[in-house]
């Protein structure tokens, strides 16, 4: 079901929140708070683009809201001057929820960690996308546990050793994008801290989207996980081996030259990367983000190998379903306008008997 | 106290208001009049016995009678058939004086199958009347209970006047011409025994086959078998020869005003609404069904021309979460459950006494622990909604005393929520939540209003010009309640301490120790109204102090002593914190304090603990509400000095 069966307008992810013709700066969404985190951390860039691309949503500042969990990412809101609220581990999602739901005039951001949306809230997580509530959820991926000082978290490698698994960790990892679009998220994307232009540009397309917009940041931990993602994040002709960049509508290709592209698999079932060379121009698969059948946007998600061989970036998914909050606006709306909300009356109800008037 | 009943001869138009048209009685058959009756509908738990109990309720509030219910079923929705797992039950309690309780023990059982009989002959006075739906009494059914013979047959019930009526069969026989199943004709068979039970009782039949048509609007040839089957059990009793003897109870002179029947968790959740209302703040219930709390859910899902938003969320924690976010946003947050769903709420109902905004956390107690006895009831989570999370967590703690007192203390519960900025938990409990009474609808003009007084400027005192979102009222100690789109006033909030004041992230140990205080100290000076003492006679030695549901049977056991000319005291506690600034004075004004609960002696350690206090804790952990004469005997045990 779509916004258009239930009648109501197309919607952009920030229509109804107000904003305003004034030019904002990076600086006014600068709260007057001492960012702490550690030196070389992943998260001084990402704030660095969110405080960047704020101003540029034109929206006015009071009505934004930022909700995160626990974690080193879930400082966030406290170094943002808009609303915010740094809640409890995994729980973001469900305050969030309540926020959307009664305030359709908010931006509402969700700022999270690997810890913090996948192991402790992964049920929350599922729900608030299988729901498509109006919502951009920012998972700082780090593959670590930092706040606590260095255990192995659901998105480690496999055999990680770390101060809780001397011997290497045992559990098979999560793919955060497999997961959402297991959970059949509309809004799918991934991006890399030091990527700051596909950073700017994958949020705003995210503040675009209606209802739940998902978006995975390889972040790096200094400290805990150091160069976790270096082989990709540094740039040059490695990353250019190991990044598939998503565009819609063109054809996925990657590599020092473009050699490599996104394929059909044998078996029909998935897909994977052959020499362009080999099978031909034709057969490189042409992104199309707006695909219902989120199989296409999972099939691009196993691609993603553990160990970055591949990563694929950008926009997986982004289609249109309607969002949980417009829906359950528009039923309060329709009882409304069809229903009498006489408290009397109510209280009354249907049988009643009267004693004595004297 | 036994009322004495009077018993009168009746001609054939014996005044009774059903004694009209196809509703009046013609046969002439004795009437007795009863100040009170109470009746037990037993049977399967498929069988229907909650709304027959139910209908019976209907009618004799809408006669005028005083009433008060308990049902009774398991958590299984279908146990094995005709096993005594699988019996599910409905007293009902009316009266022509105001009533107290469900009653103790019931005057008529309606036994629908063998194990329901086995399940609830032991509660029968000897003398009471038991109607059996003999159908049901076959070897089988009698086998899987343990009858070695069919009691109704043998001389083992000789102690009680027994009807033997064959109610599946008549009920098909009446529904022979409509072209239903078999089956499912029989399975009308609860609408016939309605149907004999309100023509022994002279009650109105008018309004349960407006229901009945209702019900089965979908299925008006469902509605009609209900109707005829119905009217069959009544006809059954007009025209049968082994019914000698009919009963009526009149109208209870309650006081003056519009009256309908309501239970616990309609009137809370009606009180949710109003609180809304009064306030003018959209309502967000956020929660997770459960047993006995799904109700107040579900009624409220209906309320969304009142700005009621409900969602079924994912689980209790995003129940709890879901309505911070809510509050947060300027709403009216509600989360409601019960059992372990309180346990699982712990965690964030800490984090909304840090944020200090609105919250009310209802709480519909059952049987513990874990998952205990979901369909029974239990007073055993007071001390953990006192203090059942991480820190030094304080919060107010209210509860209802009766079903329909459930509508105002969900008002007041809101009024301290959004007055101090602060979560409060609504203890209700499986009694009140399922019981119902008469109840004296109030009048809207009358309802308190509610100022949510959000903050709409800044308010440093340092000349800053900032908004500093834990500034206190210097009064309530209650901060401002800012919300996201209000210009000027962004903030952050979040669960770690905060400096006083400011609200910044604050690690300072002097800062914590003043912080702490603060919230102890702006709950602990919510003024609540003293404690008032019942004591007719102005002389009594012997205090009783209740909390909660055990209001009824309370204040029945008293009553049956003071009939006996002696004096007790009665006090019932709506705040449980802060308590009443009277409370300490008022126990050690009496030679004994005793303190009936459904728990362990919850209230009764803090009472001791706080007030220094030797309060005797009477405690009972059946699942099942105090009754009357055990509380009376109770009461005059302790007269005698004779406490344990």
């Amino acid at each position: 079901m779509s916004a258009l069966d239930l009648g109501l307008p197309s919607l952009g992810g920030l229509d109804g929140v107000p904003t305003t013709d004034e030019k904002q700066t990076a600086k006014e969404y600068t709260s007057d708070q001492e960012v702490r985190w550690c030196p070389g951390c992943g998260d001084y860039a990402v704030l660095a683009a969110v405080r960047g691309f704020l101003p540029q949503l034109g929206l006015r500042r009071e009505n934004v809201v930022f909700v995160s969990g626990i974690g080193c990412s879930s400082r966030f809101p406290y170094y943002l001057n808009t609303y915010g609220m740094h809640s409890i581990h995994g729980r973001a999602p469900t305050i969030a929820t309540g926020l959307a739901v009664t305030r359709p005039d908010l931006s509402v951001f969700v700022v999270t960690g690997d810890g913090d949306a996948l192991s402790i809230g992964g049920n929350h997580l599922i729900h608030a996308v299988r729901r498509n509530i109006n919502m951009t959820i920012l998972l700082f991926n780090n593959r670590i546990y930092g706040l606590t000082k260095g255990q192995y978290s659901p998105t480690s490698e496999v055999g990680k050793i770390t101060k809780s698994t001397p011997m290497g960790s045992l559990d098979q990892p999560f793919n955060p994008l497999s997961v959402v679009l297991g959970a059949e998220a509309t809004f799918v994307a991934r991006t890399i801290d030091a990527n700051r232009a596909q950073l700017t540009e994958v949020l705003t397309a995210a503040a675009a989207h209606r209802g739940t917009s998902f978006v995975e940041i390889y972040q790096d931990c200094p400290i805990f996980n150091d160069g976790a993602f270096d082989v990709i994040r540094r740039g040059g002709d490695e990353a250019k081996q190991r990044i598939i960049p998503l565009k819609h509508g063109e054809p996925i290709r990657f590599g020092l030259d473009g050699e490599f592209g996104v394929v059909h698999s044998e078996d029909g079932y998935g897909l994977r990367v052959a020499p362009i060379a080999e099978v031909g121009e034709d057969a490189v698969v042409v992104h199309d983000e707006h695909r219902d059948d989120p199989s296409f946007a999972f099939a691009l998600s196993r691609l993603s190998d553990q160990d970055l061989t591949h990563t694929v970036t950008g926009v997986f998914r982004n289609v249109d379903r309607l969002a949980y909050d417009d829906g359950a606006r528009q039923q309060l709306k329709d009882a409304r306008s069809t229903g009498q909300a006489d408290l009397g009356t109510l209280l009354r109800g249907k049988d009643t008997w009267t004693v004595g008037t004297d | 106290m036994t009322i004495p009943d009077t018993t009168v001869q009746a001609s054939t138009n014996d005044g009774s208001p059903s004694s009209t048209g196809t509703n009046g009685h013609h046969r002439a058959v004795e009437v007795q009049k009863r100040h009170r009756v109470v009746i037990r509908f037993a049977g399967d738990s498929g069988d229907g016995m909650q709304l027959t109990g139910d209908r019976f309720t209907s009618e004799a509030a809408a006669f005028g009678n005083d009433l008060a219910t308990l049902p009774n079923f398991p958590a299984e929705i279908r146990a094995p058939a005709g096993t005594l797992p699988g019996v599910s039950s409905f007293q009902l309690h009316f009266a022509d004086y105001d009533i107290l309780t469900p009653g103790d023990r019931p005057d008529v059982l309606v036994a629908m199958n063998p194990a329901a009989l086995k399940a609830n002959i032991a509660d029968l006075p000897l003398g009471a009347i038991l109607i059996a739906n003999s159908d049901e009494f076959n070897k089988r059914n009698l086998t899987k209970v343990g009858y070695e013979a069919n009691p109704l047959e043998d001389d083992s019930l000789s102690a009680y006047t027994v009807h033997s009526v064959q109610m599946a069969t008549l009920a098909r026989g009446a529904l022979a011409e409509t072209g239903l199943s078999k089956k499912d004709a029989e399975r009308a068979k609860n609408m016939f025994a309605l149907g004999l039970l309100c023509w022994m009782y002279h009650r109105p039949t008018e309004s349960t086959e407006r229901f009945l048509r209702e019900k089965f609007a979908r299925r008006p040839d469902l509605a009609e078998a209900n109707v005829l089957a119905f009217r069959a059990g009544w006809n059954f009793g007009e025209t049968t020869e082994s019914f000698a003897v009919t009963y009526e109870v009149d109208p209870a002179p309650l006081d003056t005003g519009t009256y309908r029947q309501i239970t616990g968790n309609t009137a809370l959740a009606y009180g949710i609404v109003a609180a809304g209302q009064q306030s003018g703040l959209p309502v967000f219930l956020g929660s997770y069904p459960i047993t006995p709390a799904s109700d107040i859910l579900h009624e409220l899902s209906k309320h969304k021309a009142f700005g009621v938003t409900t969602f079924q969320a994912e689980d209790e924690i995003s129940g709890i979460g879901s309505a911070i976010g809510a509050a947060f946003g300027g709403a009216l947050g509600v989360t409601t459950t019960s059992g372990p769903g309180i346990s699982l709420k712990s965690e964030a109902t800490g984090l909304a006494v840090a944020l200090e905004l609105p919250l009310l956390v209802i709480d519909v107690q059952r049987g513990g622990p874990s998952t205990g006895l979901p369909t029974r009831t239990e007073q055993s989570d007071l001390l953990q909604a006192m203090f059942g999370r991480n820190g030094e967590s304080p919060l107010p703690v209210i509860a209802p005393r009766s079903p329909g007192d459930c509508f105002d203390a969900a008002i007041e519960a809101t009024r301290l929520a959004v007055t101090y900025r602060t979560p409060v938990i609504l203890l209700s409990d499986g009694s009140l939540a399922n019981g119902s009474e008469p109840w004296k609808v109030p009048d809207v003009a009358d309802l308190p209003t509610i100022d949510p007084g959000f903050a709409t400027e800044a308010n440093a005192t340092d000349g800053s010009g900032e908004f500093w979102p834990y500034q206190r009222d210097d009064d309530t100690l209650a901060r401002p309640w800012a919300v996201p789109g209000t210009a000027g006033l962004e903030h952050r909030i979040g669960g770690l301490e905060k400096a006083d004041g400011k609200g910044s992230i604050s690690y300072d140990p002097d800062n914590h120790d003043r912080m702490v205080r603060l919230r102890q100290a702006k709950i602990d000076n919510i003024p609540v109204p003293d404690l008032v003492v019942d004591d007719p006679d102005g002389d009594a030695e012997l205090l009783v102090l209740g909390w909660g549901s055990t209001y009824g049977p309370i204040g029945a056991g008293a009553r049956r002593v003071r009939a006996m000319g002696l004096s007790v005291a009665q006090a019932h506690l709506r705040h449980l914190n802060p308590l009443p600034a009277n409370l300490g004075d008022v126990l050690r004004g009496y030679k004994t304090v005793l303190l009936p609960e459904m728990n362990l002696g919850q209230l009764a350690l803090l009472l001791r603990g706080r007030y220094l206090v030797d309060v005797k804790s009477y405690t009972k952990v059946s699942g099942l509400p105090f009754q009357a004469e055990e509380l009376q005997n109770l009461f005059l045990d302790a007269l005698k000095g004779e406490l344990l």
